[in-house]
């Protein structure tokens, strides 16, 4: 089954062709036929997973060249090794939960069969990159699943909201890539190639300049920093919530933005090779993390809270790879990398659990406001429970998946103390915040009876997955139980096969902290016993500004946005008033040149016309009384002239040219002469006719 | 030869006179009879002082008396018909032809 692994990736895509030209109008075969198509795609991940388990984790790899340049190949090729079985895994099952969940969530929306397209498409692009065994092939996918996520969250682009939340996303992630693509220029510029295994192994070998080296990691960590909204760009994450509840679930916490992730672990030997770059890696994570939960425990909307959890949870992953890349790159043996892709993997699943239990509460209640619900656990007697395990899960409840991959990255963190009291204080903040969540939302009294009386569980198609999810948020992470031979840890580890050991003090230190986090929201929001609001009006600094999300809207805006905006228009005034001042001037340069022509033939070349018009009318009216219409004259002309002729001759003959002495002379005579003949005429033929008048 | 010579000049010289001054056209037609009859005379007269072995003087003239004939009747009809149209025949009248 591996080697036709590429199937896995190129069903969804035959989905997406199919229903964009045939399916289009056929709703419900369209989601039928992409929810086929990811089921089988899922099975063959599954197996694909079975036969790399059998093959102890040996990778498989096949290529063909897409394009060959000189001697450097740009290859399309596969790559199924541990983490990348494990990836395809989860990919396909959380997409097959969300297909299935969207026939219900999405039902009676006018673009339906293209959402279900949108899915498709996104599912081969992550699949894609999952696959994926070169860096190039990589960066096309990476860019393909923004652009997915772009549609995705813009889905429901009526709103101005979601229109927005979608460019903000594409932009802010774009921002990374630029970094990504240095990143990989700078390794295909050293090693002459992309392929991911041949640039491990040069990377052995010495050929990159220490800190190229660094530079290049951090380039490639910057694509996961905008992917993974990892801070500084971690603010789209939050907003592309505007998109459908599905599309938040498998795009927007399972699988896209644990690309970042899965783009760190496997370029890992790269970040091993540096443990600066490793390091920046981990405190870029830890700070995330912790900005990400301290703004989660005062929202009020329940998708953006677990927005920031995402973002939260996403940062411990990347905390643990770096750690782990900066422990062994100083020699020391570290299960940050088993922790990191761990988690990876049982938080994709819990929160696209959680994801989905809100978007039924969502469905059932219409808002998003946490503060207008209350006691929804008896309405909904699915999701509340589901998403009740999902909460125990993130919050680390003893021998939940959650218990078992944090506490993995808490051991990452042994070594540094800072890192450890971070990391526990941001358990205690999830597990706080994620069960403030819960009480305030499922337990207590209705605070909108309007909507309590409304609400309603929601059909079985958004039910099921949510229990097969809840299913998977308690038992998938058994797989990493130490006590398992060949468990998570030794089958997905990076360098060596790693066994981890029961730490006891870890297991208890840590569920004292969820458990405690746990307790306080329940003294909080459920029993009351410390009034919430007092204590935001006691700390009402850090109130607001966890409430601002640290103002790093307001932030990008005054640094970036504004002086952007005022470049833009600078450029419009440029183009306003000097290129259109340009265009215009060369207007109104050829109009007046247009004048100017106008004039010319107007008074000069018409007036020449016109002139010789005037000179002919002119000698005509004065030569016109020459024909008078009056035999007499002319034979008095006849007689006239006959005897100039006979003077002209006679003085010619006799006088020798004594009075005309040339042709000219005498053609100026004959001129004049009729000219005054002419006036003559005129003075003495009167004007008036008389008309003939016919006999009666 | 002179005499008739002279005579005829006279003659022409009062007959061009007649035409361009008369307003009368029958009175232009009579002057036109004149320049004529200038013209046969000095045909006669030539032929006999100058030409004699033959007549074509003689016989130019007395085709000259008969188109005169011929053409005083063409030009007495057009004269009836400017009576007719215009109550009249005096050329001041008569200028239709003009600009």
């Amino acid at each position: 089954m591996t080697e036709h692994s590429y199937l896995i990736v190129l069903l969804p895509a035959f989905s997406f062709l199919m229903i964009v030209f045939f399916l289009r109008w056929k709703e419900k075969i369209a989601s039928l036929f992409s929810i086929a198509m990811i089921v089988t795609s899922l099975i063959m991940s599954i197996s694909v997973l079975f036969e790399t388990i059998a093959r102890n984790g040996e990778a498989y790899t096949a290529s063909f060249t897409m394009a060959q340049l000189g001697s450097f190949k740009l290859q399309l090729g596969l790559l199924i090794d541990p983490l990348t079985a494990m990836m395809l895994v989860v990919v396909t099952a959380i997409g097959t939960c969300v297909e299935i969940y969207s026939i219900g969530y999405m039902k009676d929306d006018p673009r339906f069969s293209r959402f279900f397209a949108y899915l498709s498409l996104f599912l081969f692009s992550m699949l894609g990159l999952v696959v994926s065994d070169n860096f190039f092939m990589t960066f096309i996918f990476w860019e393909l699943v923004g652009l997915t996520s772009y549609l995705l969250i813009g889905f429901w682009f009526e709103k101005k909201s979601a229109a927005d939340a979608c460019k903000k996303a594409f932009l802010t992630t774009r921002v990374g890539d630029l970094g990504f693509l240095v990143g990989l220029l700078l390794i295909m510029y050293y090693t002459g190639t992309f392929n991911y295994e041949e640039v491990f192994a040069k990377i052995g070998m010495d050929v990159f300049p220490p800190a190229m080296l660094t530079l290049a990691a951090i380039g490639v960590f910057c694509g996961a920093i905008g992917k993974s909204a990892q801070f500084p760009l971690h603010t789209w994450l939050p907003d592309a919530m505007e998109g459908p509840t599905p599309v938040s679930a498998i795009v927007h916490s399972a699988t896209m933005v644990a690309a970042g992730v899965y783009l760190t672990a496997r370029a890992m030997t790269v970040f091993v090779a540096s443990a600066d770059a490793s390091f920046f890696v981990a405190v870029i994570g830890v700070v995330t993390s912790l900005l990400a939960a301290t703004i989660a425990l005062v929202q009020v909307d329940i998708k953006r809270i677990l927005a920031y959890s995402t973002v939260s949870q996403l940062g411990y992953m990347i905390m643990a790879l770096g750690l782990y890349g900066y422990d062994t790159a100083n020699g020391h043996h570290s299960p940050g990398f088993y922790a990191g892709t761990f988690h990876l993997m049982t938080h994709a699943f819990f929160k696209s659990l959680l994801f989905m239990g809100a978007g039924s509460v969502i469905h059932a209640v219409h808002t998003n406001d946490i503060r207008d619900m209350g006691g929804l656990l008896k309405k909904m007697p699915i999701t509340a429970p589901t998403f009740l395990i999902g909460s125990l899960s993130i919050a680390g409840f003893p021998l939940t998946s959650g218990f078992f991959s944090k506490d993995e990255i808490v051991a990452a963190t042994f070594g540094h103390p800072v890192f450890t009291v971070l990391t526990l204080l941001i358990a205690f903040m999830t597990a706080f915040y994620m069960w403030r969540l819960c009480f305030l939302t499922f337990f207590g009294k209705p605070r909108d009876e309007h909507r309590y009386e409304h609400a309603h569980e929601s059909p079985k198609t958004m039910a099921y997955p949510l229990i097969f999810l809840a299913f998977m948020a308690v038992f998938v992470g058994w797989t990493g139980i130490p006590a398992l031979s060949h468990g998570f840890a030794s089958f997905v580890f990076h360098a060596e096969p790693y066994h981890p050991h029961a730490d006891w003090m870890n297991y208890i230190v840590s569920s004292i902290v969820g458990l405690s986090g746990i307790g306080l929201a329940w003294l909080m929001y459920y029993k009351r016993k410390i009034d919430p609001d007092k204590l935001a009006e006691r700390f009402k600094p850090i109130y607001t500004l966890f409430w601002n999300k640290w103002y790093f809207d307001e932030l990008y805006d005054i640094i970036i946005v504004k002086p952007i905006l005022a470049i833009g228009r600078f450029f419009w005034s440029f183009d306003a008033n000097v290129v259109d001042g340009a265009v215009n001037g060369t207007a109104k340069v050829t109009l007046l040149w247009a004048d100017l022509k106008w004039w010319f033939d107007r008074w000069i070349v018409d007036g020449a016309v016109n002139g010789c018009g005037w000179i002919v009318r002119a000698f005509g009216s004065l030569l016109k009384y020459i024909q008078s219409g009056r035999m007499q004259f002319y034979g008095l002309f006849i007689l006239f002239f006959i005897v100039a002729a006979g003077i002209y001759k006679f003085e010619s003959a006799y006088l020798n040219g004594w009075i005309f002495t040339d042709f000219l002379e005498v053609t100026t005579l004959f001129v004049i002469l009729i000219g005054f003949l002419s006036y003559f005429a005129k003075t003495i033929v009167p004007e008036s006719t008389t008309k003939p008048k016919r006999e009666e | 030869m002179l005499p008739y010579i002279a005579v005829a000049a006279v003659l022409f010289s009062l007959g061009i006179f007649g035409v361009l001054t008369r307003r009368n056209t029958i009175g232009i037609l009579m002057s036109l009879e004149l320049m004529f009859n200038a013209v046969n005379i000095n045909l006669v007269a030539f032929n006999k002082f100058v030409w004699t072995d033959a007549l074509i003087g003689q016989m130019f003239a007395m085709f000259i008396i008969v188109v005169a004939a011929a053409e005083a009747v063409v030009g007495l009809a057009i004269v009836l018909l400017l009576y007719r149209n215009w109550q009249g025949i005096n050329t001041d009248n008569i200028n239709i032809m003009k600009w």
